[in-house]
């Protein structure tokens, strides 16, 4: 079979596979995609368990000024990346934790930090006196220019990141459900608030270079929070979230690749779809339940007693 | 420097425009919804891609998606007004992948000022208004500093307790509501002066700054806005003077400074023993 430039969707499933993974660029899309997903679905139950999207977005935002400040330096782009989002991370973490009181003025403090990485990144961008190639690029990512030695040094990393996670996964649980006991029971809450941000800080730095800072944020928020919206359970739940991280990035790619328009579009809307899909399932779950405790009046009196 | 008539306009524009960022920031940071003003100025930026894709004026899009979007984040909320970190996300995210979707489907129409645009809403330029958009950037301001300035009180309340504010008969929802509209309505008209991104700091740098420094909520506004416009007036002036330093950049590194020194005020004076409360 000759690969065609112009592929298109027939009927017959098998075809079409073998169509998808005619070229190598992508299926080292598609790997680079599957890593990008389960790290990201993983790292990211912690963000929305932590109710850190904030914190997550902004640290995807810290391409610009990574990629500007390695142009204007000479550096490698990549290095440029690492250093914004590790600087960003230990800016936010400078300001304690954000509970209680402090929940109002760490969300500026996260702002603030935005926003000087992007002040940041447009004076870089000016000393330069270039225009930044590929902006686009930059934000929205592109899947299709990954090569194989990149899908390694992200698989590299996505391992030690998720080593580093899995290590300190249970206080990280325990101080973000309780702080205060925690603290009481001497777990290092603070030095976990900051070890948890710089863990996000590489995962994003490493997963932005090649998916582009919006579809790092998507797959970092939407599986996570569906999976919390079906399960409550912990270890289900991440199961959960990796599967629909991998379906909306596999799904995404492959829909792209069958279409003329971009892989960040059809990635963040399945991403949309499955949050509404949980959502909706977990509305219809408590109506059902509530229809079914009215009509048996006994189980309604077992739940209060 | 006055003498040439775009910094004039810039001063224009952007003195009314720093004014009212300062005062919805304050409010923004209370109620901690400073993230929902960061997804709503990054949502403008697509409105302006449809209004392009669709042929109509750029700023009927910014507006109308805006405030669409602010509407959304305000029924995500429910009843408690307080929408979601996760959900706001995953709903930005998605709009700026409709908007990539538009800029593609721009680039196939024989207009293709994809780049341009975006460009433009991005990064807006406030060196680069004309009299007549500062002038109208000035009174989109002003209408929404003295519409802010009308609910101050009922809002103030509704945000500390809102529990109090629905006994006393304050609509908390409709005021919530209110709220993100003229938030949108501010960042939809200040993309164009400084641009969705940079936006965000004149909205959550002066008021941080403000919150640090007082808890009293009158002296806090004014001090927001002061920041604001501070920050502005020295953000054009030493760009001026300095033409590599783009604008927005100056501005928000005023802005920024501001906030890093009330910071170090706040904890200069919890260490020292004058101040120290048991």
């Amino acid at each position: 079979m000759t690969p065609t430039v112009n592929p298109s969707l027939s009927l017959n499933l098998v075809a079409d596979l073998r169509d998808l993974f005619q070229f190598p660029f992508m299926v080292h899309a598609l790997e680079a995609a599957t890593i990008v997903a389960v790290l990201a679905s993983v790292v990211g139950w912690y963000v929305v368990l932590r109710r850190q999207a904030f914190a997550g977005h902004t640290l995807s935002v810290m391409a610009f000024p990574g990629a500007a400040g390695a142009a204007l330096a000479g550096w490698p782009a990549a290095l440029g990346y690492y250093v914004a989002c590790a600087a960003a991370a230990l800016a936010m973490a400078g300001t304690g934790p954000a509970v209680g009181r402090h929940k109002s003025v760490a969300s500026a403090v996260i702002a603030t930090v935005q926003i000087t990485g992007l002040a940041a990144g447009f004076l870089f961008l000016s000393l330069n006196h270039q225009i930044l190639v590929g902006l686009e690029t930059l934000l929205f990512g592109t899947f299709l220019g990954v090569s194989s030695s990149q899908v390694l040094v992200l698989l590299a990393i996505a391992a030690g990141v998720l080593a580093v996670t899995a290590l300190i996964a249970r206080p990280l649980h325990f101080c973000t459900l309780d702080p205060e006991v925690a603290r009481a029971r001497g777990v290092p809450v603070r030095a976990l608030d900051v070890c948890f941000l710089l863990i996000l800080a590489f995962a994003v730095a490493a997963t932005s270079q090649i998916t582009g800072a919006l579809l790092t944020f998507a797959l970092l928020v939407a599986p996570p929070a569906a999976a919390q919206l079906i399960t409550g359970r912990t270890l289900a739940g991440l199961v959960v979230s990796v599967a629909i991280a991998l379906v909306v990035a596999w799904l995404g790619l492959a829909a792209a690749y069958f279409s003329i328009y971009p892989a960040g579009f059809y990635v963040t809307t399945f991403a949309l779809a499955a949050y509404v899909l949980a959502w909706t399932a977990r509305a219809a779950r408590g109506r059902l339940a509530a229809r079914r405790r009215t009509r048996l009046p006994s189980a309604g009196v077992l739940e209060s007693g | 420097m006055f003498s040439h008539d775009f910094v004039r306009d810039a001063y224009i524009a952007g003195t009314p425009i720093a004014l009212a960022c300062g005062l919805i920031g304050w409010f923004a940071v209370l109620r901690a919804q400073v993230f929902a003003g960061d997804a709503l100025s990054h949502v403008a930026f697509v409105g302006a891609i449809a209004a392009a894709v669709a042929g109509v004026d750029e700023r009927v899009g910014l507006f109308a998606f805006t405030l669409a979007v602010a509407l959304g984040i305000a029924a995500l909320g429910g009843r408690r007004g307080e929408a979601d970190d996760a959900a706001i996300g995953i709903v930005f995210a998605w709009v700026l992948g409709v908007g990539v979707l538009l800029l593609a489907v721009l680039a196939t129409t024989p207009r293709g000022s994809a780049g341009v645009t975006l460009a433009n809403t991005l990064f807006g330029s406030i060196f680069s208004l004309t009299s007549g958009a500062s002038l109208l950037a000035a009174a989109v301001a002003l209408i929404v500093a003295c519409a802010l300035c009308v609910m101050l009180r009922p809002l103030l309340l509704s945000t500390l307790d809102g529990e109090l504010a629905t006994v006393r008969g304050v609509p908390v929802r409709a005021l919530g509501a209110a709220f993100l509209g003229l938030l949108a309505a501010v960042t939809a008209q200040s993309t164009q002066a400084v641009g969705a991104l940079l936006l965000l700091g004149l909205l959550a740098a002066p008021a941080g700054a403000a919150h640090l420094l007082t808890a009293r909520p009158y002296r806090g506004l004014a001090l927001a806005a002061g920041i604001a416009v501070a920050s502005m007036w020295g953000g054009l002036a030493l760009s001026y003077a300095v033409p590599s330093l783009p604008p927005s950049s100056a501005i928000i590194g005023f802005a920024a400074a501001a906030y890093v020194g009330a910071a170090l005020w706040r904890w200069e004076r919890a260490r020292s023993p004058l101040h120290q409360t048991t």
